[in-house]
């Protein structure tokens, strides 16, 4: 990978860092409202596999905490913060919110807030890839929670007895909200859960984007080439709750702390200082730019925009221009 | 015109909309080198092959799920649930996902599947495979709800609720799969929208939906020779509810009786009759009736089933208070 693209790397995880830092602050505005997932801690897991695939092309679904997948697919930062803002300028219209971001111009099929459902979604999203014959791969995140769900089991023995192009990215990050894992699950280890479904699996450390990446790639190549679905979990933390009215009781003050050392921007960062790539001016010049950006673009552009019209309040519900001749009326 | 049955005339609709769109695919249990539990598909794998008429696992939320992710990405999947009673398991993503991503995404990705299952009550199947549930997904924002009749509608509305761009349920009847009818030889398609008047009447209007239809025609022949003219409609589709025709027929007749074989509390009939007294509450002249089923699980007894579910006297009945001759 050449020097230009590192260290474009480390500036789109910085600007994801900073999108969700600046989202956790218009929260606390009341400027957005509802729920808010936010991904800080775990940047290196959608940035280094999506950077593997092909954005836009491949479908992504997810789980609701889903911003930084939505902009690596390739959806405009600022309408994904116009969408947090509720605004009509939004992802989704303003009708979704902070959980339900889509973007079908590059494929990234939406955000979902029940707990593996996006599991069956996105093997069907695999299926049809697979009917039409395209090389599209579909790509699911999930967190370990997610794994408890039904939907799981019932999708890997789907995915795998098909043979369906989809890759299953796990993000472990040890808690269902405010259980951890060994409390819910019998096994820590998740990849080894698809074995019964016999899935191709592995288990990566997810706080590195250069492991996220080969290990990614090596999976990535696995599904397009028709070998059939796979699964691979990154061990991961988030450094924030699980949403914003999470207090974090759950999790021990030392564990963070030793999470923490582990910061994907920290450790992605130093490697480049390390080998060369940029220097801590460079970093500050980026911090600077990052910060210009969201300020006068993505901020601004979410805060100037429209709020939906209540004239519009039944929009969306059904196609809004059916074709009479399957819909009628039926003329007496 | 050839007389066909009722699932004859959805073998026929998957046929030919397999044939017309390379997109278009059939999902569910036992329905590809078995056929169909109903005969549904019967053929269609030999014909279409394994990757277009998918024998499922035993998984509905999943393959229903499946189903949706298909649509998303194009294709038009219509996915059979064996019973309604099975559908309960594919809640979550037929309402959670189904009915909602159009809205959520603002427009930007549909769901255009069908979910064809039977519900009803048949020959003593008990509790567990006897259930309507048609009043829950009428409540469901995001969703069309059709209940053919018959074999016309049937196949006409399958075709257009393939074709159609929003999630459709279509809820047949364990008991109208040998059900006959006339139906075009040539290609047809029936509306996903409006109730029909089946029977032209002036002194009562009854209304009901799939099975119940035929109670209400038949109680009608039998009002007919107590000198009580009944109109009759088949309301077609749940969802949206055609309260035009509602309203025009009643302000007609000046009477109503809603049958329905699900169970009363919360049901089709409680919204039929809110919409009578909503729409037409000055055109009545007699207070509304609605028959509908005993409110307890579907029994196994022959004799209990009876007396659970409505039948042809029940509506019989039911008219002959409204028009106040018991």
């Amino acid at each position: 990978m050449k020097d230009a693209d590192r260290k474009r790397l480390l500036r789109e995880m910085m600007f994801f860092r900073r999108f969700e830092d600046r989202s956790f602050e218009a929260y606390m505005e009341r400027k957005i409202g509802g729920f808010l997932h936010l991904y800080s801690g775990q940047e290196a897991v959608a940035t280094g596999v999506l950077e593997k695939a092909r954005a836009g092309y491949d479908y992504v679904i997810t789980g609701y905490r889903d911003h930084v997948h939505a902009i690596k697919s390739g959806a405009p930062a600022r309408e994904v913060m116009a969408e947090l803002y509720g605004r009509e300028t939004g992802s989704s219209r303003g009708r979704g919110g902070s959980m339900h971001i889509f973007d079908p111009t590059v494929n990234f099929m939406g955000g979902y807030a029940l707990v593996g459902q996006p599991f069956p979604l996105a093997a069907g999203l695999a299926l049809a890839c697979k009917h039409k014959k395209t090389d599209q791969i579909a790509i699911c995140f999930l967190g370990d929670g997610a794994n408890n769900q039904g939907t799981f089991h019932e999708t890997m023995n789907m995915a795998s007895v098909w043979n369906l192009p989809v890759l299953f990215v796990c993000e472990n990050n040890l808690y269902a909200i405010g259980t951890h894992i060994d409390r819910s699950t019998a096994v820590r280890d998740q990849y080894k859960r698809v074995c019964g479904y016999n899935m191709a699996a592995s288990q990566h450390d997810g706080m590195d984007i250069d492991v996220v990446m080969e290990a990614s790639e090596k999976a990535i190549d696995h599904v397009r080439s028709g070998k059939g679905p796979y699964f691979i979990e990154f061990m991961t933390y988030r450094f924030r709750g699980h949403s914003m009215s999470d207090a974090k009781g759950y999790r021990t003050k030392e564990e963070e702390a030793e999470w923490a050392q582990r910061d994907p921007i920290v450790i992605f960062g130093e490697r480049l200082k390390q080998q060369g790539v940029l220097s801590d001016a460079d970093i500050k010049q980026m911090e600077q730019e990052i910060d210009d950006e969201i300020e006068n673009d993505v901020i601004k552009f979410a805060e100037e925009s429209p709020e939906p019209r209540v004239e519009d309040l039944d929009k969306y519900v059904l196609d809004d221009n059916p074709d009479p001749r399957w819909i009628g009326p039926l003329h007496q | 015109m050839a007389e066909i049955a009722y699932w004859e005339a959805i073998r026929r609709a998957h046929d030919e909309e397999l044939a017309n769109d390379p997109l278009v695919i059939a999902m569910g249990e036992d329905i590809g080198v078995a056929g169909g539990t109903y005969k549904a598909t019967l053929g269609l794998y030999d014909k279409y092959g394994a990757e277009r008429i998918i024998d499922t696992p035993i998984s509905e939320n999943s393959y229903t799920g499946i189903g949706i992710g298909a649509s998303m990405a194009g294709m038009r999947p219509i996915i059979e649930i064996m019973s309604i009673n099975f559908a309960l398991l594919a809640l979550d993503t037929l309402v959670n996902a189904a009915a909602k991503i159009r809205y959520m995404s603002g427009g930007r990705v549909g769901c255009p599947i069908v979910m064809r299952t039977p519900g009803g009550t048949a020959h003593q199947l008990a509790a567990q495979h006897s259930a309507r549930l048609a009043r829950m997904f009428m409540s469901t924002s995001g969703l069309r709800v059709v209940t053919p009749r018959g074999p016309l509608d049937a196949c006409g509305m399958l075709k257009s609720a393939v074709r159609c761009n929003d999630p459709v349920i279509m809820i047949e009847h364990e008991r109208m799969y040998n059900m006959r009818e006339e139906v075009p030889d040539e290609e047809f398609f029936r509306p996903l929208e409006g109730a029909e008047v089946v029977r032209q009447g002036e002194d009562i209007t009854l209304i009901g939906y799939n099975w119940s239809v035929h109670l209400c025609l038949e109680a009608a022949k039998r009002l007919e020779k107590d000198g009580v003219s009944a109109e009759v409609i088949d309301l077609r589709v749940l969802k949206p509810l055609d309260r035009e025709t509602i309203r025009r027929s009643i302000e007609k007749t000046h009477r109503v009786l809603i049958a329905e074989e699900d169970e009363a509390p919360v049901g089709v009939g409680a919204e039929i009759m809110a919409t009578a007294i909503e729409d037409c509450f000055y055109a009545l002249d007699a207070q509304p009736v609605r028959i509908h089923a005993a409110d307890v699980p579907v029994p196994y007894n022959a004799h209990l089933e009876k007396a659970a579910i409505p039948d042809v006297e029940d509506v019989y009945e039911g008219a002959l208070k409204v028009m106040g001759k018991i």
